[in-house]
């Protein structure tokens, strides 16, 4: 018999809700798993093993007594540390918030709870979702799983590793600039960055509030979708979140990708991706061709435009949410001295963040500052409307984009830690869709080097149900997600 | 405004200096709200314990996100409409970025009229009178935005070692609105001010009377010098002050030759100066952008409509109406509107006794008096419509004098007892009963026989046994009886003898 | 390409000032170099005509998103300042103003 750490989510749902295994059991399979290969790894910062199994005894006991049961029930979750879970410490990776006990829960942790999932511990990151790789935590890195001296990706690394890892059967990530995405990509896993608005960001820390999502990480689009249908939905605290038509993306798992016009944007295998993540995901694309799908190749003149727009907007954002950690209401702090108040703030701003998220914060600073905010602020944001505009069309002639989600490799710890531009270059694909709007998902597409490849999907606005479709219709074909990392 | 305002102020010989330029921008807390701006935490912090209407929103924790508050919006409608301010048919909110302890966020959720932001309102205008004369004050916009929190100094702002912050402030409704500089004395800006009070408070939306509840920064240039702003004025008569000082400070720099800087400086009310808070204007960049976390506010012409039909009489219809109605004098008008609370006083009164001009002269004399000397408002005086009719009825019957009444009106004022019961209390009752009259002037005759003697060719004499009786009686005799009788008795006594 | 300079190191200075972070020498000199890179290459948005288009803020198309008066319950004090590592008589600390 499988260990329950290799079950599906749903299969776990259903073992539980019949009786054929208990929570308790199931989560003491994960544990051991995590004790197994978390020192290795390093996907977690906490891990809240009593609060966990405290749980996992309530959901026994609820299904002994034949109460309701939840979507997920029993299923554990490793939550990204920027999602804001109460009384249990909420870093961002950051020494800033190193003791940062939110006094609420964010709203998918609430809708994770109320499903009767169990929370396993929160995931390591880039500092504060600075990064594509997690090296810029202030708790160290996270490895991949697939080859432990290569990064995970980032910012989302220890939410897709430890669900590469088995060491948590699903997980929540955040995409800002293709957070999710990339380490999905890196660790073979689907990942999903959802329409704008259709998460609650309601305790999610904000990097770039305008750009970025809370979306899921899972190792099937089945157990993607039932995730994605627990944490999505309207929820008046989020000002900007959406109603959808639907919840039930589960309904749109078919394999059936029959008429499917998707659009291949040649830049999309332009310069600076990797020839050999090119063949990989046209491969891919010709399986999807075969399973009935046609493509055509057209040209998104505006994407290479993407990535300065992306880093001047988000930065910009950044610089505004991330003023309000001066060390006094919470975070880093360092002692009330003689100093007057805008020298204490200064200190503790400069000792509590890492210098990536300094120099983003300065960046967008800069970006928004008196003489230079319509030069990149204000035009970015043009540049934000162009890409939307040439977007809309193109959806007007396809279903769907595809393409690579990361245009290189998986590259090893430290390697590009010094090459700020070649880190930066790295989200050149997945911007586009934090940029637009619309949903994205990245999906298992193959491996070079014994290193996974991911393809990625983009939809228009709310179109999350014709991207599961296509997913769950390659996976069934590629088989992908079956493979697992020998750790 | 802060609780020892006098609601009307008297001018003297002003002097108008033309050189003297002030834009106030007015910081007005809708009162009228339950809850915050942007979160459902009480918005009911005065008297409590600092810090305890906090929730995750207004305190900035990570991760928290503002959802705006309908009715603030309505409420910035009814001041757009009162002001006559354009009500912009699509407005955003933006953060403004600076840091200060006093900011949970370090930036603060407003609206602006630059970098692609519309604020709620544009435009409209306050008519003051000043000296007789009626002047427009131009108003330049009207924004919503979030109240910061509220920083404790030990002492003085300049020497106090460190700072203690309450953040139950932090987050309640504000309706800012900027005039134009268009303010020529302190005194204006302090007219300006109790008008805008008046307005509001007649709108319902703000009661200016709470501490606090409207607070301004002004700016402030002489002789076309720099422009300094002074921060921190915490009500009415504190405007005045702050910007005397201010206009003192400029100059005294000017005729030593002394440049004064582009600066921002804080009033520190203990000390009774503007401090400078060594920032220099011109390194101040609030880095404007659009709130992310707030979607635009719209406004129909149908929902503007609407609005409009529940605008309540406004202070500047009211004078006229007074004016109509009850006629008394445009100046007695205006100082009674320049007051929800003493026009509201007045027409009580009148329902309770229709003779508005009597009612508008104790008013204005020695009500108004009264309240000036104690500084406090008619609100917090313990008097009544129902006290200040009772005693011109006693008045009007004969049971007090006139100047009884005089000596009466204060004690109401203090204790908040009845004219009835202070004049029992005190005995001020008018002796009017002939009777009673003659038994006295009987004693003042017996007591008095050189007097009595005198009296029959010394007309002084006559006059200093009136005044023994009157003294007799402490006044309450009625003065006309008492003489008669004093000479009715004497020519008696003369004839007798 | 000609290198231009967009960023001086005493921009970067006033920069640091305006978001409140402390820079070492060192720091201001490495930080001013990489965004001259970094905005080197961002220059590259400059190609593209942008008149007359509009900014998008945000990419969604809603308006009036309102919460009624009604009052929710605050924290408690303990609870809401439990992560203020100075506080005094209920208040927060913080350093001196002037």
């Amino acid at each position: 018999m499988k260990s329950s750490y290799n079950l599906s989510a749903k299969e776990i749902v259903t073992k539980i809700s019949r009786g054929e295994s208990s929570a308790e059991e199931c989560l003491s399979s994960f544990f051991e798993r995590i004790d197994e290969v978390e020192s290795r790894v390093h996907a977690f910062i906490t891990l809240d093993r009593d609060a966990a199994l405290q749980r996992a005894k309530e959901i026994d006991g609820k299904v002994k007594r034949k109460e309701r049961l939840g979507k997920l029930v029993g299923v554990p979750v490793a939550i990204k540390d920027n999602l804001c879970t109460r009384d249990v410490r909420t870093t961002c990776s950051s020494k800033m918030l190193e003791n940062f006990l939110p006094p609420y829960n964010a709203h998918v942790v609430e809708q994770l709870l109320k499903e009767d999932a169990i929370i396993l511990g929160k995931t390591n990151m880039d500092e504060f979702a600075m990064g594509s790789s997690t090296e810029s935590s202030y708790f160290g890195t996270t490895k991949n799983p697939w080859n432990l001296a290569y990064v995970p990706g980032g910012s989302s690394g220890g939410s897709a590793a430890a669900v590469s890892a088995r060491e948590s059967s699903i997980a929540l990530g955040s995409d800002t600039g293709g957070s999710v995405r990339c380490p999905a990509s890196f660790c073979s896993t689907v990942g999903l960055k959802p329409t704008y608005g259709l998460v609650s960001r309601f305790g999610l820390i904000a990097y770039a509030n305008s750009l970025e999502q809370i979306g899921p990480l899972a190792r099937s689009v089945d157990d993607l979708a039932l995730l994605f249908e627990v944490i999505s939905g309207y929820d008046q605290r989020d000002s900007t979140s959406i109603r959808a038509s639907t919840q039930n993306y589960s309904e749109f798992l078919r394999e059936d990708v029959d008429g499917l016009k998707i659009g291949v944007p040649e830049e999309f295998f332009g310069e600076g991706v990797d020839e050999r993540i090119v063949k990989i995901v046209w491969k891919g694309i010709d399986c999807l061709e075969k399973l009935g799908a046609s493509y055509s190749e057209f040209s998104l003149s505006t994407v290479k435009y993407a990535l300065p727009a992306y880093y001047l907007i988000a930065t910009s954002e950044a610089s505004s949410n991330l003023a309000r950690y001066d060390g006094l209401r919470y975070g880093y702090s360092s002692e009330v001295g003689s100093d007057d108040w805008s020298t204490t703030f200064s200190n503790n701003r400069k000792k509590g963040f890492g210098a990536e998220v300094r120099r983003r914060i300065l960046l967008g600073t800069f970006a928004l500052s008196a003489g230079y905010y319509d030069q990149y602020y204000l035009k970015s944001l043009q540049v934000r409307t162009k890409i939307r505009l040439e977007f809309e069309k193109a959806f007007k002639k396809f279903d769907v984009l595809a393409g690579p989600t990361m245009p290189i490799l998986p590259f090893k710890i430290g390697e590009k830690i010094d090459d700020l531009l070649a880190l930066y270059m790295c989200d050149i694909l997945t911007v586009l869709a934090n940029l637009v709007g619309c949903p994205a998902i990245s999906i298992p597409c193959g491996f070079v080097d014994s290193l996974p490849i991911g393809m990625q999907i983009m939809g228009p606005m709310l179109g999350e149900s014709v991207l599961f479709r296509t997913a769950y219709t390659f996976e069934k074909c590629s088989k992908f997600t079956d493979y697992s990392p020998k750790l | 405004m802060s609780k020892k305002i006098t609601s009307v102020v008297v001018f003297s010989k002003e002097e108008f200096a033309e050189d003297v330029v002030i834009g106030l921008e007015v910081h007005c807390q809708l009162t009228n709200l339950r809850t915050k701006l942007f979160c459902g935490c009480s918005s009911e912090y005065r008297g409590e314990q600092p810090n305890t209407h906090l929730c995750p929103i207004c305190l900035g924790m990570p991760g928290s996100l503002p959802v705006a508050n309908r009715k603030s919006v309505d409420d910035a409608m009814m001041v757009a409409l009162a002001l006559k301010s354009e009500i912009a048919e699509r407005s955003l909110f933006f953060r403004k970025n600076y840091y200060y302890p006093d900011m949970p966020k370090n930036f603060q959720i407003t609206q602006y009229d630059q970098a692609g932001g519309i604020p709620i309102a544009s435009g409209g205008e306050v008519s003051i009178q000043v000296n007789h004369e009626n002047k427009q004050i131009r108003i330049r916009r009207i924004q919503l935005e979030e109240d910061p929190a509220k920083l404790v100094h030990l002492g003085s702002i300049d020497t106090s070692p460190y700072t203690l912050v309450d953040y139950n402030r932090a987050g309640i409704a504000l309706l800012e609105i900027i005039t134009e500089p268009d303010l020529k004395s302190s005194k204006e800006a302090r007219v300006f001010l109790q008008k805008l009070r008046s307005i509001l408070e007649h709108l319902g939306v703000s009661d200016g009377k709470l501490e606090g509840a409207m607070r301004c920064d002004a700016n402030i240039s002489i002789k076309k010098g720099n422009r300094v702003e002074i921060k921190n004025i915490s009500s009415f008569k504190e405007v005045e002050k702050a910007l005397n000082f201010e206009i003192a400070r400029q100059r005294a720099m000017n005729s030593r030759g002394l440049k004064v800087e582009m600066e921002t400086r804080h009033w520190d009310d203990v000390k009774r100066v503007t401090i400078s808070l060594r920032t220099k204007e011109a390194e101040h960049d609030y880095r404007y952008f659009p709130e992310p976390d707030l979607v635009p506010v719209e406004i129909s012409k149908e929902k503007i409509a609407k609005i409009s039909q529940i605008i309540p009489e406004l202070p500047d219809a009211r004078l006229d109406r007074f004016v109509k109605l009850y006629k008394i004098p445009s100046y007695d008008a205006g100082v009674l509107t320049s007051d929800k609370a003493m026009a509201d006083f007045f027409e009580e009164c009148i329902k309770l006794y229709p003779d508005a001009k009597t009612i508008s002269n104790w008013m204005m004399t020695d009500l108004l008096r009264w309240l000036h000397e104690k500084d406090i408002e008619i609100k917090e005086a313990k008097v009544t419509p129902q006290h200040l009719v009772e005693m011109i009825k006693l008045i009007d019957d004969g049971t007090i004098s006139g100047k009884i009444a005089k000596s009466v009106l204060p004690e109401i004022l203090n204790t908040g007892k009845t004219p009835s019961e202070i004049v029992t209390e005190k005995g001020l009752l008018r002796i009017a009963s002939r009777k009673d009259i003659e038994l006295l002037a009987d004693r003042v005759l017996i007591e008095n026989p050189k007097a009595v003697q005198d009296a029959a060719v010394d007309e002084k004499a006559i006059h200093y046994l009136i005044g023994q009786l009157m003294k007799l009686t402490k006044g309450k005799a009625d003065p006309q009886l008492a003489n008669q009788i004093i000479k009715e008795k004497l020519k008696k006594q003369s004839k007798s003898n | 390409m000609k290198k231009m300079v967009s960023i001086s190191e005493k921009e970067v200075e006033h920069i640091a000032w305006l978001a409140k972070i402390t820079l070492s020498e060192e720091e201001k000199k490495l930080f001013t170099e990489q965004f001259n890179t970094i905005l080197e290459y961002f220059r590259i948005i400059d190609e593209l005509e942008t008149e007359g288009t509009p900014p998008t803020f945000n990419v969604q198309n809603l308006e009036n998103v309102f919460r009624e008066d009604i009052v929710e319950p605050s924290l408690s004090r303990e609870y809401s300042l439990k992560n203020a590592s100075k506080k005094e008589k209920g208040y927060v600390k913080a350093s001196r103003i002037i």
